[in-house]
């Protein structure tokens, strides 16, 4: 009896997505889970990485990193897939484009606007 | 017009803390909408919970009847809050499946005791892969599956007793 009960125990904490907090064998397929996890974003607790996060969302999601990039995928293909689901929210570094790419590009607009200004102020000046 | 010139490093300074005090003013918790509605529920299997609740796959939302997909869990409060209008549904007809996230059948079994029963199907998703898959971020989150098994609606929380009418309105938009 008292090994079937610490079996069922075994079995639950086997259930709960092995791969959550267990590093992949692999060093370097480790090493691309991790980089991949630092730039997700915990839909939980929205200001963590899934990487920082204790959520256990964040834990399923750590999961299916690992397990799709031990069976082979590439890291940017695995967060396409979360992407599909969640859209660009849920990674920390969004693609530049769209209304995305106002945000790359407004500081260059502001240097050239103030070089600009600047520079009509000193030919005034020297005039 | 120089006057005027003189202004502008003034206006947008005061546009830049409009800016700043409209974006301290919103919740900086969002919610996150399903990229998957609109789509076909993506593919997953899962087992069931007992022999009244077989479990959940693609194919059984692909069945010629409009579903709705209940991601909850025995652990969620709202869930609870959520559970007399998923019964309302069910008796209204609706067919009503579950995905049980991160759930114990022990726990389950409770919930289901007090709170009542109105799913078909529970699907056992252990690992919160079926709810990733489906793109919802928490739970209470509910989908709204039409007869050729698109996702069309998304109901993010828990459904209010307000909502019930809603939600009933949409499944007949749907079915047309």
């Amino acid at each position: 009896m008292k090994r079937a009960v610490s079996f069922t125990c075994l079995f639950l904490l086997a259930a709960a997505a092995p791969l959550a907090d267990t590093p992949l064998p692999d060093a370097a397929a480790e090493a691309d889970a991790r980089a991949l996890m630092e730039e997700l974003r915990c839909l939980v607790c929205q200001h963590q990485s899934i990487a920082d996060s204790d959520a256990d969302m964040a834990g399923d999601m750590r999961a299916i990193v690992r397990e799709r990039i031990a069976a082979g995928d590439r890291p940017e293909k695995v967060k396409a897939y979360l992407v599909s689901r969640y859209g660009d929210f849920v990674t920390f570094d969004p693609p530049k484009t769209g209304a995305n790419i106002v945000l790359w590009a407004a500081p260059l607009i502001f240097l050239v606007l103030g070089a600009l200004a600047a520079w009509r102020l000193f030919r005034r000046r020297a005039a | 017009m120089k006057r005027a010139a003189l202004l502008v490093p003034l206006l947008m300074f005061a546009a830049f803390v409009a800016l700043a005090v409209f974006g301290l003013g919103r919740p900086n918790q969002r919610t996150i909408e399903s990229k998957m509605v609109g789509q076909p529920v993506p593919d997953f299997e899962l087992a069931g919970f007992d022999a009244l609740h077989p479990g959940l796959q693609t194919t059984d939302l692909k069945q010629g009847t409009v579903t709705l997909v209940n991601v909850f869990a025995s652990w969620c409060i709202p869930c609870r809050v959520e559970a007399p209008q998923l019964k309302a549904l069910a008796d209204k007809g609706i067919v009503v499946h579950a995905v049980a996230v991160r759930d114990t059948p022990a726990a389950l079994r409770a919930f289901l005791d007090e709170h009542g029963d109105p799913f078909r199907r529970i699907g056992m998703d252990i690992e919160g892969k079926a709810m990733i898959a489906l793109g919802a971020s928490g739970v209470p989150e509910t989908f709204l599956v039409d007869e050729s098994g698109v996702i069309r609606r998304q109901y993010i929380g828990e459904i209010r007793p307000a909502q019930v009418a809603e939600v009933l309105r949409d499944i007949d938009e749907v079915r047309k």
